[in-house]
């Protein structure tokens, strides 16, 4: 009898480490494929399970942060407010990865001011849309991100313009903004290693397809209209730190970018050129995507350069929730000249 | 006109804000205070930059009384859109000094005051060298001139007053001490006194200073260990959060580095205010926010979280008339009720109310305990006059005591656990024991989320464990009882006392006085905190009729009372209540309760129902 040999990755855990409680969304829901991913990427990064802070909000998205990783702290908020919740968490305990799951709903309908916000401030977290157009929990009316013209499952095609997260976030100065298909691990879990190795926000529109309220003709995130439709921009290799580069490439055909913590994602050329350093050129690209009807994936813009939030707000390199009472509180005779001047 | 009256009036400066008329009022206030007088100062202003009518009430008494006052004995009028009200409302045989140019007509021209006509456009314009930007400014420092000579302001005391006003700015001190030497001058040649009013030098402020209720809160939260806070700018509470981040850049920079040992996040609502503070808590820092009633309304939902996924919490409430335009620059204790139950279901917040600046300071630091041990929400209860005026006090001691960071279980406490549950009860308090995100042991971990969670903060919409769940949180906050401070008793078996709490005491204590001098001798309970102490169902049942002073239309503490106690306790229970946005005065109190007291004294009289709003059975 052959005994399966556990792979172990760099802290010796292996992937069953990374997983969490059984899913409780529908057979088939993108989002659980893209649970599956997030265990790989957290595995294969060695993402210490202790130090990994899931924060969600509310939605079928939402309700995966308690699908992966079972021995990390999670916290399921309240609608819209995971990114105010991810930054107190942040600021307290600068240690913790922060990785958020959130849906269109979520995210671009009722927390669209807490995200533009997130963004602004740059905080250090993985920010996960898993983007399917449609409130699921709530029975199948459409959000915000479905397509002008895309038909739900009941009732007329949507008569308002969609909002596109990536455009929105590249707009705001976000420093990582990816787009990527749940169907597609290839290209998504080296994108969800990238985004766990920025320091700052990135940002992953996944398109999740809705298997049970908007996986019907006439809907533009289908899985058969996201597949007839999916136009990478460029194919991602997340090398790691200290990981020598060991891929072969035609010169001229790869952008290598450095990222903080000396990580590489080498982003493998595909079509027209794709310059996924030039903030305008991705804007230029999402325009004419969505122009022609594509939905254009991979590493759309990335920034690795820009301050994060803990950076811009000076917190010493110790946790602030680890600070002991005596370095908060001024000192005896500071205290004294401070009333004396108030007589 | 009788005798001189010495350190008992009123002043009140009627000023167009944005003209700079803050300093002066201030500089007034601290040369009283560096006199030795008693002074309580009120700032009455509009929601506004620059152009509209505010005024600034300047009281000084032998007793210290720290209440406004109703009635104005010496008007500064500075402001042609008011002048005439104001003039108005001057006590018979009490004084203005006003603008020269300002026409005497109307409400104003009555001749049972002394009027003190003063040109002080033309006297900045002529006597001062300064641009003409400046000369709105220094034309407010002439009145100071003017007033001081006129009670015998002590000119050392004013010269203090300017040098503290102006302490990192030497020329504009300077410059503002020439206006007031204007005034003074222009008065000794020019001006005739011929109203009662004098200052006296006395022995009634040794070892206090002046301080507002926000700077003290802020103090509190940084002795308390707050290093994080985040918040909306709305008046009256951004003082606070301002001065927070003033001391924590005095106090919590690294020299060397330019680390920073707090985060102050200025928010894009206070949804995310709230947001921010609970997942701070929620990852072992200690935050807060401060706000007033209308980001509360905006806060409704987050706070329920942080009750049912018990995550320590503190909000500072600097309450205050709203919403919307509705008076937001008016002082009321209108959030009482709202507050103690904030957000749906059966939520209860244990609430600080603090009535004295130094009760703000310690309230502060215990709001951060009560949190971290019941790991939920606090509120503390301040309000515009109380947060914003300056008030007598004695200095803030420091603070050397521990924290109480509450049931926290590290790494090492974990280890020595057999079974842990987040949810818990172990010591039968209610309160489970809580870990952090962080912490290095895989047992550590536990999924947070509302109210549909077992002991293991598994998700479960079992109706059993929902309630058991329910009780036990029920459990918790009622521990808050005897955690918060017991109410303040002054009793000394009369059959009629006072009830208030925050920053009505001040009223309270005038009034007594005045109802003593009336004949009717009153006990006094001071409620310090929500959900109620023990202690004050027992005052009550020791006295027959006790009433409840508030300043809000509906009486919510006296609801809040009457819900509570047993009917036949609830019965003694009278309403006094005070709401058009200034402060409370002690007739506010004194006059409504000798009027039940007089019906109370002719039962078959039917004034006994009219005297307060609880029918007479």
């Amino acid at each position: 009898m052959a005994i399966a040999i556990e792979k172990l990755n760099r802290l010796g855990l292996n992937r069953d480490d990374y997983k969490g409680a059984h899913t409780t969304l529908c057979a088939g829901c993108g989002h659980n494929s893209i649970t599956n991913h997030i265990v790989k990427a957290l595995y294969d990064s060695g993402i210490e399970p202790h130090l990994l802070a899931k924060m969600s909000g509310i939605g079928c998205s939402s309700k995966a942060a308690a699908y992966f990783v079972e021995h990390a702290h999670g916290f399921n908020g309240a609608h819209g407010r995971m990114p105010s919740l991810a930054t107190g968490a942040k600021l307290a305990n600068r240690d913790l990865a922060v990785f958020g799951i959130s849906g269109d709903g979520d995210t671009a309908s009722i927390g669209l001011g807490q995200f533009c916000h997130m963004i602004r401030r740059n905080l250090d977290m993985t920010y996960v849309v898993e983007d399917n157009g449609v409130y699921g929990l709530t029975k199948g009316q459409s959000s915000a991100t479905a397509d002008l013209g895309s038909r739900p499952k009941r009732g007329p095609a949507n008569r308002y313009e969609q909002i596109d997260i990536c455009a929105l976030a590249i707009e705001l100065g976000a420093s990582f903004v990816a787009r990527s298909f749940s169907g597609d691990g290839k290209q998504l879990v080296p994108l969800l290693q990238a985004a766990l190795a920025h320091r700052g926000t990135a940002i992953l529109d996944v398109i999740s397809p809705c298997v049970t309220f908007n996986d019907h003709d006439g809907s533009t995130k289908s899985y058969a209209y996201v597949k007839d439709h999916d136009a990478p921009v460029n194919t991602p290799d997340y090398i790691a730190p200290q990981e020598e580069i060991l891929v072969d490439y035609e010169p001229g055909t790869v952008q290598d970018v450095e990222l903080h913590n000396g990580s590489h994602i080498l982003l493998r050329k595909v079509g027209d050129d794709h310059d996924a350093r030039d903030r305008m050129v991705a804007m230029r690209l999402l325009f004419e995507a969505r122009q022609s009807g594509e939905i254009a994936t991979g590493l759309l813009y990335v920034n690795p350069e820009a301050d994060d939030l803990c950076t811009r707000e000076a917190l010493p390199s110790r946790p602030l929730a680890q600070l002991p009472i005596e370095e908060l509180r001024p000192s005896r005779e500071q205290w004294d000249a401070l009333m004396a001047g108030l007589a | 006109m009788t005798g001189d009256v010495f350190n008992d009036f009123c002043i009140q400066a009627a000023t167009v804000n944005g003209s700079g008329s803050q300093s002066s009022n201030l500089v007034i206030t601290k040369a009283l205070h560096h006199m030795g007088i008693p002074v309580a100062a009120k700032n009455v202003f509009p929601s506004n930059i620059e152009g509209q009518p505010t005024w600034y009430d300047i009281r000084v008494t032998p007793q210290g009384y720290q209440a406004r006052k109703r009635t104005v004995d010496i008007l500064i009028a500075m402001n042609p859109a008011t002048w005439e009200r104001d003039a108005a409302n001057v006590r018979s045989g009490g004084a203005v000094i006003h603008e020269a140019a300002l026409p005497r007509f109307g409400e104003a021209d009555r001749d049972d005051v002394s009027w003190y006509p003063v040109p002080f456009a033309r006297l900045a314009r002529e006597q001062l060298d300064a641009k003409p930007d400046l000369r709105k400014y220094l034309q407010n420092m002439i009145y100071v001139g003017v007033l001081a000579e006129l009670i015998g302001l002590d000119p050392a005391a004013v010269e203090q007053g300017v040098r503290d006003q102006f302490r990192t700015k030497p020329k504009a001190a300077d410059l503002n001490l020439a206006a007031v030497r204007v005034g003074v001058d222009y008065t000794r040649e020019n001006l005739v006194k011929s109203d009662p009013y004098r200052v006296t030098p006395m022995d009634g402020t040794r070892g206090t200073v002046l301080l507002d209720g926000n700077r003290a809160g802020a103090l509190g939260s940084l002795m308390a260990g707050c290093t994080v806070l985040a918040w909306y700018p709305i008046t009256p509470s951004s003082s606070l959060c301002e001065a927070f981040i003033d001391y924590a850049e005095r106090y919590r920079v690294d020299a060397a580095t330019g680390e920073r040992r707090f985060a102050a996040i200025q928010a894009e609502d206070e949804l995310a205010a709230i947001g921010i503070v609970l997942g701070a808590e929620w990852a072992g820092a200690r935050a807060m926010t401060a706000t007033s009633g209308p980001g509360i309304s905006l806060m409704a939902e987050l706070t329920g979280l942080g009750y049912y996924a018990e995550i320590p919490a503190v909000i500072f409430d600097i309450q205050r008339v709203g919403p919307s335009t509705g008076l937001p620059t008016r002082t009321m204790q209108g959030d009482v009720g709202f507050v103690h139950t904030l957000s749906h279901g059966d939520t209860r917040h244990p609430v600080l109310l603090p009535g004295t600046v130094i009760e703000v300071y310690e309230d502060a630091q215990r709001a951060f305990d009560v949190a971290d041990r019941l790991q939920t929400p606090v509120f503390v209860l301040s309000d515009l006059d109380l947060g914003m005026n300056l008030w007598m006090t004695a200095p803030l001691p420091y603070t050397e005591r521990a924290i109480d960071r509450g049931k926290v279980l590290d790494a090492e406490a974990l280890a020595r656990v057999t079974e842990w549950a987040r949810y818990r009860d172990v010591d039968g308090d209610g309160i489970p024991y809580r870990t952090l995100p962080g912490t290095a042991d895989p047992r550590a971990a536990y999924f947070t989320r509302g109210s549909g969670h077992d002991e293991h903060a598994l998700y479960t919409e079992d109706p059993d464990v929902y309630e058991a769940n329910m009780d036990r949180l029920r459990r918790k906050i009622d521990g808050a009882r005897t955690l918060l401070p017991a109410p303040l008793v002054e009793e000394s078996g009369n059959r009629v006392a006072i009830c208030a709490y925050g920053s009505t005491h001040h009223a309270v204590v005038e009034a007594r006085h005045q109802l003593a001098d009336h004949g009717v001798e009153t006990d006094y309970l001071r409620i310090r905190g929500l959900p109620l102490h023990p202690a004050v169902a027992e005052f009550i049942a020791r006295h027959d009729r006790v009433y409840v002073a508030e300043q809000n239309r509906d009486g919510q503490m006296e609801a809040l009372l009457r819900q509570e106690l047993p009917g036949e306790l609830a019965d003694r229970l009278r309403s006094i209540r005070h709401f058009n946005g200034v402060p409370i005065d002690a007739e506010a109190i004194s006059d409504p309760l000798l009027a039940g007291e007089l019906a109370q004294r002719e039962p078959a009289d039917d004034r006994a129902a009219a005297a307060h709003h609880v029918p007479v059975a």
